[in-house]
């Protein structure tokens, strides 16, 4: 999967809020189509680096790009999944019109959208709640709605932070494959920050494990499980079970 | 349904009062009791005055509060979103606010004279500062989070306001509204009694004036009415309006 430049590219990238150093020598590229995990105690900077790319600030020092342009303003290329979903959505609009937000926001034509929104909410499983508000969803119904939004730019980049940190373990499995399965169909690039190990392991080709304090990498692993992953079959492989020991003592050594 | 339970502590004391009345004996010029006040009231009715006097108020109520939270809604909206504008006007807002609305009366009468005009410009003077800060902190207390979702779609200035800042804080504006209304009514009705010849203030004055006692008290309830009927209208529409958002909590007592 080398192609002539990467995706996503840190060079040196630093951070300064307020006199504090929150990012620090971050160095990293991530190739077109490959789905990397950030990992870290909480505090070490993982938000803000999806915060960075995004466009939503800027470094102090280095550079951040995508595809070989520098990232200084939000761009339709990039999509960003937040944790807290119930503040994401819009709780005056149905689960239709969250996601006609994105296609609004893009001058898509009004003519087109339906048929785009319906293709959205079944990627998503969410046929048969096109009319309902954020407030009627569960949480993982309202997190599969703001990925339908996020979708509905088509990006060629999905950062997402944490998104299953505040659902519980069966829902998350459900959409940890999910995802995989959107974004294996699209080559999605996939930045996905998460602070359970498991979690990283099971998604990720690749994994970056942050420091904090300033918050800087600490560790980067390979993660050559084969795809299709699979809830029983991955977890059980041998190397799935060696990585997650070897992440383990290097989180702990970290104090993390 | 327990909503007779509500009217049980005012039927009673306008038993007592009636019972108070008819213990005494002669009449009185200075009050009268709820028997006569009711009997005044239909008379007012049926006469058709009442209705002239209650459209006269409510036609410079509706008409003062239009102008002045819609322009308190803009001036909020454009002060809330840009903090030049706001160190600009500070100065300006804090000396005109605190001027009592009633205190604006004789200059008005000097712009427009009797009728509509002064009364309206007036309760639009009384409703604009309320919408006007109770907008700026609408906009102020929007979830950070929709704004870093306009910014992230990359919606423009006139998408961001009106699909994003607006209907958020719709909920607001509209506590704003309720709120200015009742001001309005205030202030309609006190313009009406100190300077403007029409409406129920100036019913209210001539009733006085004349030594009506009961017609007074049957047009202060008939006022008392209006003002109840009105916050009632907005807080159904209110409920209407945010049933479905889990943001809002539309269990607010009246």
């Amino acid at each position: 999967m080398s192609l002539p430049h990467p995706a996503l590219e840190f060079a040196a990238v630093a951070l300064e809020l307020g006199g504090r150093a929150i990012l620090e020598d971050i160095d990293f590229t991530v190739a077109r189509g490959e789905f990397v995990c950030i990992i870290g105690a909480s505090g070490c900077g993982k938000t803000t680096l999806l915060r960075l790319l995004a466009g939503l600030i800027a470094p102090s020092r280095g550079k951040v790009s995508l595809d070989g342009h520098l990232v200084a303003a939000p761009s339709p290329q990039v999509a960003l999944v937040f944790q807290d979903y119930g503040r994401a959505l819009l709780p005056w609009r149905t689960a239709t019109g969250n996601v006609s937000l994105a296609l609004e926001a893009m001058g898509v034509p009004v003519g087109e959208r339906p048929q785009l929104i319906a293709a959205l909410l079944a990627k998503t499983g969410l046929v048969g709640h096109a009319d309902k508000y954020p407030s009627q969803l569960s949480g993982g119904m309202q997190q599969r709605l703001q990925i339908a939004r996020s979708l509905a730019q088509d990006p060629a980049v999905l950062l997402m932070d944490e998104p299953f940190g505040a659902l519980d373990a069966m829902t998350r499995q459900g959409l940890q494959d999910e995802v995989l399965r959107i974004v294996g169909e699209r080559r999605t690039t996939v930045l996905f920050v998460t602070h359970d190990l498991d979690e990283a392991l099971y998604l990720g080709d690749r994994l970056i494990v942050l420091a904090a304090n300033p918050g800087r990498i600490a560790r980067t692993l390979d993660i050559a499980l084969p795809r299709p992953r699979n809830q029983l079959a991955t977890r059980e492989n041998p190397e799935f079970l060696r990585l997650r020991r070897d992440l383990f003592t290097t989180m702990q050594e970290m104090g993390a | 349904m327990k909503a007779w339970r509500g009217a049980l502590v005012p039927v009673l004391l306008l038993a007592l009062a009636e019972l108070a009345f008819r213990a005494r004996s002669g009449p009185s010029d200075s009050l009268a009791p709820p028997s006569q006040a009711i009997a005044a009231l239909l008379g007012t009715l049926s006469d058709g005055s009442l209705l002239v006097g209650s459209a006269e108020t409510l036609a410079t109520l509706l008409g003062g509060l239009a102008i002045g939270s819609l322009a308190g809604l803009g001036a909020g909206l454009a002060l809330g979103s840009s903090d030049l504008l706001r160190r600009l006007t500070f100065l300006s807002i804090e000396m005109l606010r605190p001027i009592p609305s009633v205190a604006l009366l004789p200059l008005s009468l000097l712009i427009f004279g009797f009728g509509y005009g002064m009364e309206i410009a007036v309760i639009a003077f009384a409703t604009f500062w309320p919408s006007l800060i109770l907008t700026q902190s609408a906009v102020a207390q929007i979830e950070p989070r929709l704004l870093e979702v306009a910014r992230l779609l990359r919606l423009s200035r006139w998408q961001r306001a009106t699909k994003i800042v607006l209907p958020a804080a719709a909920p607001r504006l509209m506590t704003a509204l309720r709120l200015a209304a009742g001001v309005a009514l205030v202030v309609a009705v006190t313009a009406e009694i100190v300077s403007n010849p029409q409406g129920l203030g100036h019913d209210l004055m001539v009733a006085q004036e004349t030594l009506r006692p009961a017609r007074t008290l049957a047009l202060l309830f008939w006022v008392g009415l209006i003002g109840w009927g009105k916050n009632a209208v907005l807080l159904r529409l209110e409920r209407w309006l945010f049933a479905h958002r889990g943001d809002v909590d539309t269990r607010i007592a009246t």
